[in-house]
């Protein structure tokens, strides 16, 4: 009696269930190693070809004329059209983006143009960057504004709002629908009419999260190229007017990967490095904010 | 004052008043930014077509099939761009679906401690906020040099396949579709394992209650709980790999031939539109790239609403 | 090196070959929190044995170190010795998959897999083996059959488990256990998420099955202990939250005369 169940809880799986087990949980880690391989040797040659060109200069100088030794070379007019594309882009898209979500959780609710709204919002987000950029093309770059026709800032920044507006918009919604249905009912106990709730209330109490969301939107279009390739362009000069071919680190990335000179392809990967840098910088932020609350 | 403002509050009546009048309209003017909101898909699809318009009108239904692209004769055909996104978006997701559900089920299930496994979640997602630009930028200067050996033994062993019948330049299809893989990866894995930890852990103890060991279960119950939305998540990775612009550019090496060589160098509809669009002059030339622009929009329209189909209808069975 | 080991000069007990399951000296830790104390329990083969307490003195916990299906879903530790008919489950060479085969388990809320209803019956036949179809009917048929379902079912085994009721799902998933033949069942409260009807049909079942079967019930409800149970254990925490068993006896016993004052209350002040 002993010994049959002794043998009965002792006795090893046959051998084709070890080896199904065992086999794939190999074959899980390796393919799931292969994935960390490919980002670690992404970061570490950024890294490694880009921290060496970071000096000072690169912040302050133009690029250095092909050729030319000696010369500071740097790209801070890319770092200036980054940041002001992106910036235009935020300030057209966060004010829209947010009441529009607003209209969604406050307003339109599980109603037919707020199905709608979220429907296109989350087409809109999966709709590719270039697409976009053909669009802002089409619609900016195309037309003449302020007497001026071609490629500027202006386009770039157009394109960039388009890809961050739906990624506000469904951020935000989600930040507004976790303030408590009783804080809003308890300011509308207390007399204060929809504007007031919304904003002294909801909107005031979501606020951490919806920081958060813009943040990702900000991170995420930092490092687009394909939108900014015909719309903002490129230039090697410091940036005077929203209307004229516009710098930016992502393009210039893109421009001098493809150079027969050493010294720009060094520029690109120290770009590399202050683009990913900032980018990795705004998520963190984007964490930290909602952590602090 | 405070005299005042309380014989205010009694004469208001309860019906109507400026309150109810600020409500409305601030109810009304969000509900135009909502609209527009909406209007801003269609402007975009109908600007798309407009400008295709000369292009639609000229080649039609042939634009689909011929292999013609030559700017200076003002002929345009799609199909060698139709082809590489084709060919490059296949082989991502056949890179990209194992090693994704692999992360996925590595990422939920205890096979590693929690400390291990968290951080490794976060790691791989932490691929999708790298700008694709300095992926391709990898690409170019790591991944294209590590895969050209492989790329030639290749062609030296297979050759006699027509998939690998060609000597390699270093950048082909195969590199892009490889890159992709990396890029579209992180939507893969994220969204196959949020739907895997959403299958109740009840299921996964009977399972191995009844004596499955854990890879059986995973099998068994588990994937096939969470299939239709791992397909949902594979269909939104291939949405991703059709528009992917910048680290296919830098990697397939911009032919305008058609190959059934996977070495061969290739290109795709949004590759061709960022090489060509800055310098397109003529109107029937920006005409073309827009009908690729259309097609694209429409293709990954049709992707993405095939995925939310896939995933509301098939749904989660718990 | 721990401190209960100098104090409980235990030399390894006897192997008990008749005995079903046989706990001695048994702590259950999550972590380094302890749950459980010193539980020492007998269950005697083709017996129901009843587990009853306070809730959260540890009656789950304790069920599910008997086939070790604890340390699955936490990282629950125990100490101690827990033998299946005469060998320690704990020892290092046991293979869980074939303990889980011969032990199974029901849970508090019924939990059918996605898929038919003959699928789930069969699922714990096939991860064992590849039986021909024809013995396959028949083992899902005599598994419907004892778990007393045989007759609902019989024309919709396509069907997904999912459209059963609740009760039907919960005795669809004895049937489950009943297919790969165990020699015993735990039940962790496995009535509390049903109505008085499926109640009294799992307890009909219990009943019917205790021929063959050693069934092991924590349960809340004293009247089902009373009535369906040969013998009962009384699990009960002491004021450092630590869950300990106080008594074990024949259920007539426990529930007539208990020897210990704090299952003489527990069961009054649940029972009267
Ligand atoms: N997975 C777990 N991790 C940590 N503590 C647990 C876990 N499960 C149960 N406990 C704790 O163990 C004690 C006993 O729980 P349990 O066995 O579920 O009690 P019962 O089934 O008797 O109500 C409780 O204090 C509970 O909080
Ligand atoms: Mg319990």
């Amino acid at each position: 009696m002993t010994t049959f169940f002794d043998k009965q809880l002792t006795k090893p799986l046959p051998f084709s269930r070890n080896l199904f087990s065992y086999g794939m949980g190999t074959i899980a880690l390796l393919l799931t190693g292969f994935a960390l391989l490919a980002l670690f040797s992404v970061l570490f040659e950024i890294f490694r070809q880009g921290l060496p060109g970071l000096t000072w200069d690169v912040f302050t100088s133009l690029p250095a004329p092909t050729g030319e030794a000696g010369v500071p070379t740097g790209f801070g007019n890319a770092i200036q059209g980054t940041v002001l594309m992106v910036a235009i882009a935020t300030l057209l898209s966060v004010p829209l983006g947010i009441l529009t979500a607003i209209y969604l959780s406050e307003i339109g609710k599980t109603g037919a143009i707020a199905n709608t709204v979220r429907f296109v919002m989350s087409i809109l987000s999966a709709v590719p960057s270039i697409v976009v950029g053909v669009f802002a093309y089409a619609v900016v770059v195309l037309a003449t504004l302020f007497n001026y026709k071609g490629f500027s800032a202006l386009a770039g920044a157009f394109a960039l709002a388009v890809i961050m507006l739906p990624i506000v918009v469904l951020s935000t919604e989600e930040a507004l629908k976790l303030v408590p249905r009783q804080q809003r009912l308890a300011s509308a106990a207390l007399g204060a009419n929809s504007v007031q709730t919304t904003f002294k209330i909801v909107v005031a109490s979501a606020l951490p999260s919806i920081t958060t969301g813009v943040l990702l939107a900000i991170a995420r279009v930092s490092g687009e190229t394909a939108p900014l390739l015909f719309t903002a362009l490129f230039s090697q000069s410091w940036i005077e007017t929203l209307l004229n071919p516009t710098p930016s680190l992502s393009v210039m990335i893109y421009n001098y990967s493809g150079s027969p000179f050493a010294a720009q392809v060094q520029l690109a990967w120290t770009a590399s490095l202050v683009l990913l840098g900032m980018v990795f910088v705004t998520n963190l932020l984007s964490r930290f904010v909602t952590r602090k609350r | 004052m405070i005299h005042q403002m309380s014989s205010n509050a009694h004469s208001e009546s309860i019906v109507g008043g400026d309150r109810a009048w600020l409500d409305r309209s601030f109810a009304w003017v969000l509900r135009l930014i909502a609209l527009a909101a909406i209007a801003l898909l269609f402007w975009m699809g109908n600007v798309i077509l407009q400008s295709a318009l000369p292009a639609i009108a000229k080649f039609g239904a042939t634009f689909l099939t011929s292999q013609d692209w030559d700017v200076n004769q003002l002929q345009f055909g799609a199909l060698p761009y139709l082809y590489g996104t084709a060919v490059t978006s296949a082989i991502a997701l056949l890179f990209a679906v194992p090693i994704g559900i692999s992360v996925a089920i590595v990422t939920s299930e205890p096979f590693l401690p929690t400390w291990v496994r968290s951080p490794l979640g976060f790691l791989i997602e932490l691929i999708a906020s790298i700008p694709s630009v300095i992926v391709g930028l990898w690409g170019i200067f790591v991944l294209i040099p590590f895969l050209k050996p492989i790329q030639l033994w290749l062609h030296d062993q297979f050759g006699w396949i027509p998939l690998f019948s060609t000597e390699t330049f270093g950048p082909s299809m195969l590199v892009a579709g490889i890159i992709l893989a990396i890029m579209i990866l992180p939507t893969i894995a994220a969204l196959s394992r949020d739907i895997m930890t959403s299958v109740p852990s009840d299921l996964r103890t009977a399972s191995m209650a009844l004596g499955a060991t854990r890879w059986e279960m995973i099998f068994t119950i588990l994937l096939p709980a969470s299939a239709s939305g791992i397909v949902g998540a594979v269909i939104l990775g291939l949405g991703r790999a059709l528009g992917e612009t910048m680290a296919v550019t830098m990697v397939i090496g911009n032919s305008d031939l058609i190959s059934v060589s996977l070495l061969d160098s290739g290109n795709t509809i949004p590759a061709l539109l960022a090489n060509q669009f800055p310098e397109a002059l003529d109107e029937l030339h920006v005409g073309a790239l827009m009908y690729l622009a259309l097609i694209l929009f429409a293709l990954t329209l049709i992707v993405n609403i095939l995925a939310m189909i896939i995933v509301k209808i098939f749904g989660f069975k718990y | 090196m721990h401190s209960s080991n100098s104090s409980k000069p235990t030399p390894t007990p006897l192997p008990t070959p008749d005995l079903a399951l046989c706990a001695r000296g048994v702590d259950v830790y999550y972590g380094t929190i302890k749950v459980l104390e010193d539980v020492s329990l007998d269950v005697y083969p083709g017996k129901v044995t009843a587990i009853i307490g306070p809730s959260g003195c540890g009656k789950s916990t304790f069920i599910k170190a008997l086939n070790r299906i604890g340390e699955l879903e936490s990282n629950m530790r125990i100490k101690g010795e827990i033998q299946f008919f005469g060998q320690n489950i704990y020892s290092q060479r046991v293979n869980l998959n074939r303990l889980r085969r011969q032990i199974g388990m029901v849970f508090q809320k019924p939990n059918p897999f996605p898929m038919s209803i003959y699928d789930n019956v069969a699922y714990g036949v096939r991860v064992f083996s590849r039986p021909s179809r024809s013995v396959l009917d028949e083992l899902v048929e005599s598994a419907l059959t004892d778990a007393a379902l045989w007759n609902e079912v019989k024309d919709s085994l396509t069907k997904s488990a999912l459209s059963l009721s609740g009760g039907q799902q919960q005795r669809l998933c004895i049937a489950r256990s009943l297919a790969i033949k165990p020699r015993v069942l735990l039940m962790d409260e496995p009535c509390s998420a049903l109505d008085p009807i499926a109640t009294l049909k799992i307890e009909e079942l219990i009943r019917s099955l205790q021929q063959e079967l050693t069934i092991v019930i924590v349960t809340h409800n004293m009247q089902q202990a009373a009535r369906i149970s040969d013998r009962t254990a009384f699990f009960s925490t002491d004021e450092s939250q630590v869950g300990r068993l106080i008594e074990t006896d024949a259920t007539a016993k426990i529930f007539g005369a208990a020897s210990h004052s704090r299952t003489r209350d527990y069961i009054e002040g649940r029972f009267g």
